[in-house]
């Protein structure tokens, strides 16, 4: 594999989000498949930020702990970052504040000669860092031009003087590749939702879930959506199932804590029937935990969270391109089935941003709608063979629309009659048949790998990436189920089928989906888990592999 | 449009007395005033929290959201912006929207979401069968408190003129034309209306003694004057013996949230070019 690694670290407030941004769109223009993470301390000001830019000439979903450029704009960055080094890495620097070997500039002394504000400092690293690599001049201004819509001229002037200070140390060769979009998970869950018929956007801010928050109400008048920010997670799903009941497609977004303080609107969702989508984009936990770090510990929370029995659809996408393509299919099928229906994600793949593939998105299925017929009277909870009951909102005319928390009857009025109680628990389980039928159109497991091999790694999510990479050098096959409610069973074993040995990868450290998939018989002989906040690298699920491999 | 019966079949099941009957007389009767005046009831939704209060989503006949307590605010408020043309009007009760739900009542008044509150303040918890409440007086003798409560009652009256609410009054349901009135004005004003209702709870506080002698009528008071209102709001501190003001305290006319939102609906050809757009700027 042609590969190669950016890691540009600094200060936090110093933009070293969008610094690996540039970087990211520099090599994506030279054909590179990109994956980028950012590291980052909850905080606003000072500490320590980096991200990791690495291109491919092949779809990747994580990085190594070696890069081949290191572009410091502070001397911690050079401290941290000491392991990252190789023999032949280089390093471009900021001299005012940074004491290394490889290629120094004066940002201040650029800065002053153009009178560019501080802001621009990175222009001139990544300048710099443009001429060590040996990109083309006229790359970097189209890269510059499409993304920086003010002081563009100025901001290319700083990069020029750096640019033309340096040598080129580390050619990177381009890749044939077209250059393909850069989207974040977030993004990517956005845009699918709105692909899915998103009306509205209801959000309180929280890491890591907030950037689609901030992504959506940018776009809103574009997309044509309305983005609310109320007053808490409560008000959120509340406002959401408002919207619903009044014939809207809506949406959440949260973590693990706002979630918590969801889970009584999610349990209002299941008796009302009422359809939403929820992104819960999972941190390391417990309670306030880290909040800028990733985990997986909230599979089986979000499997059953909200008090009585009710259908969930529950789909972790692993890739963006996958993320696209379930977001829109959750609000449909939220939509067809009248139930809410969650996107697990984490930060790893929230805030990880990825080359995006557009034309290995498949088309969705669409999914049947129930109109009401105009029979009268209407009733909101009329009992039918799919359990799916003929849909009327607010302000249809002829229809008095009874929507109840309550146990209720078909018109949606409040009951405690067994056996009325009964036959709409029924009801309301029925749709999980439907449900589990219609899964059967939609892509439910992924393989990848080595996909006769004996050893099958099971992960879900954002481990997609890395789990692949380590499995190709390994031998070993990867499969990873994409929907986790209703569990897919069947194909799941389809996928397993000759792999006498089962290891579970996953970010957390009590193997939530080996437990539920024992639930179903399938047993995992081994467990390689990570739980510091932060995501396997290849380079050490190799070695813990290499532990536990038979 | 049909003239329909406003009330259902369900089954009645407050108590002999209950205030309750007194605040669903006087909305059904809005309710017909709306419709003979042309209104389609067809485009009104009532939302009700958890308590007694919140039956009346059974026992009226029009869309109605049977909510979860304290909640009727943000369900109401997702309501009215997914559907402007709608008449969203919340029933609440104390326990449900001044301690459960306090926090949404702040802010529906803050952003002056244009939405009827209709609270049926009865001061005790009567479904979960004798409580204080946050508007209970001092010294509440309930289940949860047989010593007696150690906390004055809060003002919701003067808490909305201190939240920015833009129309503001109190009823009593043995005044049942004034509450008719308000209930009226209420949804009349356009923005946030709340209506603080006194109500008779038979079994577990039952005042109008108490009430009786004490109301008196608003009347000739500039609705514009905020500071006349606030002296108004607190004449009666929810606990002493003080005379009680009915009426309207304070409305003003203001911006009603949703109005700064964009609005305008895509359809499929226009939303998927939308997104294939910030697509190609991606890259």
């Amino acid at each position: 594999m042609k590969e190669v690694s950016v890691l540009v670290g600094g200060k936090a407030g110093d933009g070293i989000n969008s610094a690996g941004a540039m970087v990211a769109r520099l090599l994506s223009r030279l054909g590179y498949r990109i994956y980028l993470y950012f590291d980052y301390p909850s905080l606003i000001r000072g500490g320590h930020n980096f991200a990791i830019v690495r291109g491919a000439d092949t779809a990747i979903g994580t990085c190594g702990t070696k890069v081949d450029f290191i572009l410091a704009l502070d001397q911690e960055c050079m401290e941290r970052h000491r392991n990252a080094q190789k023999p032949d890495t280089a390093v471009i620097f900021n001299r005012d504040l940074v004491k290394s070997g490889g290629q120094g500039i004066s940002i201040r002394e650029i800065l002053a000669a153009e009178e560019a504000p501080g802001i621009m400092g990175n222009s001139a690293i990544i300048g710099g860092f443009a001429r060590a690599a040996g990109i083309e001049w006229e790359t970097l201004v189209k890269v510059f031009s499409s993304h920086i819509p003010k002081g563009t001229d100025q901001n290319i002037r700083v990069a020029r003087r750096a640019y033309d200070m340096l040598s080129t140390v580390r050619p990177v060769e381009p890749c044939p590749g077209q250059p393909l979009p850069l989207l974040t998970g977030n993004e990517a869950i956005g845009l699918g939702m709105v692909s899915g018929g998103l009306d509205a956007y209801v959000s309180y801010p929280m890491t890591p879930s907030s950037s689609l928050l901030h992504f959506l109400a940018g776009e809103q008048e574009k997309l044509g959506i309305t983005v609310i920010h109320p007053e808490n997670e409560i008000a959120v799903i509340l406002m959401a199932l408002g919207f619903a009941a009044a014939g809207k497609r809506s949406a959440v977004g949260t973590s693990g804590g706002g979630f918590c303080l969801m889970t009584e609107g999610l349990s209002l969702a299941g008796m009302a029937e009422l359809p939403v989508v929820i992104l819960m984009s999972q941190r390391t936990g417990p309670s306030t935990g880290l909040p800028t770090y990733t985990g997986q510990a909230d599979l089986l929370f979000v499997l059953h969270a909200g008090q009585g029995e009710f259908p969930r659809l529950i789909v972790a996408p692993g890739t963006t391109e996958e993320a696209l393509y379930w977001s829109a299919a959750a609000m449909n099928i939220a939509g067809e089935f009248q139930i809410p229906a969650f996107i697990l994600s984490d930060k790893t793949f929230s805030e990880g941003t990825y080359s995006t593939d557009l034309s290995a998105v498949p088309l969705i299925p669409q999914g049947n709608s129930a109109a009401w017929d105009r029979s009268s009277p209407y009733r909101r909870y009329a009992d039918t063979p799919s359990g799916i009951s003929p849909i009327a909102s607010f302000g249809t005319g002829g229809a008095v629309v009874k929507v109840n928390s309550y146990a209720h009857d078909e018109a949606g009025i409040t009951t405690e009659e067994g056996p009325i109680v009964e036959l709409m628990a029924k009801k309301r389980l029925r749709k999980n048949e439907g449900l589990a039928a219609a899964m059967s159109r939609y892509p439910q497991v992924d393989i990848s790998g080595a996909r006769t091999a004996t050893v099958a790694l099971l992960c879900w999510g954002s481990t997609a990436g890395v789990c692949r990479e380590v499995a190709g050098r390994l031998g070993l096959r990867v499969v990873r189920p994409v929907v986790l409610s209703p569990f897919p069973k069947d194909p799941l074993m389809t996928a397993l089928e000759g792999a006498g040995t089962i290891i579970a990868v996953e970010e957390n450290a009590t193997a939530q989906l080996a437990v539920l998939a024992g639930q179903h018989g399938i047993v995992c002989a081994g467990r390689v888990l990570r739980y510091d906040g932060r995501p396997f690298t290849p380079e050490d699920l190799e070695m813990r592999l290499r532990e536990v491999l038979p | 449009m049909t003239v329909r019966p406003l009330i259902t079949d369900a089954k009645n099941t407050w108590c002999p007395g209950c205030g309750n009957f007194s605040i669903q007389h006087a909305l059904k009767d809005v309710l017909a005033g709306m419709e003979k005046d042309g209104r389609s009831l067809d485009n009104v939704v009532l939302v009700t929290g958890i308590g007694c209060h919140a039956k009346i989503a059974d026992y009226l006949n029009i869309n109605s959201f049977y909510a979860i307590h304290g909640r009727t605010l943000p369900v109401a408020t997702g309501i009215k912006l997914a559907n402007p043309d709608l008449t969203v009007i919340c029933c609440a009760g104390d326990g449900d929207c001044y301690a459960e739900g306090l926090d949404h009542l702040i802010f529906a008044a803050k952003r002056n979401i244009d939405l009827t509150v209709i609270v049926h303040n009865n001061r005790v918890y009567g479904l979960t069968t004798g409580q204080y409440t946050p508007t209970s007086p001092r010294g509440f003798k309930g289940k949860s408190t047989p010593g007696g409560t150690g906390e004055d009652p809060f003002n919701p009256v003067a808490l909305m003129l201190a939240s920015g609410a833009t129309s503001v009054a109190r009823g009593y349901t043995k005044k049942i034309d004034l509450l008719r009135t308000l209930i009226r004005d209420g949804i009349d004003h356009k923005g946030f209306a709340f209506i603080d209702v006194l109500q008779i709870c038979a079994t577990f506080f039952p005042v109008a003694e108490y009430y009786t002698p004490r109301v008196y009528e608003l009347t000739g008071n500039d609705h514009t004057d905020f500071e006349a209102a606030c002296i108004n709001a607190r004449e009666w501190d929810y606990s002493g013996d003080a005379p009680i003001a009915l009426g309207t305290f304070y409305r003003k006319t203001a911006p009603v949230f949703g109005g700064n939102l964009p609005s305008r609906n895509l359809n499929t050809p226009e939303r998927e070019q939308a997104v294939r757009d910030i697509l190609s700027k991606m890259t």
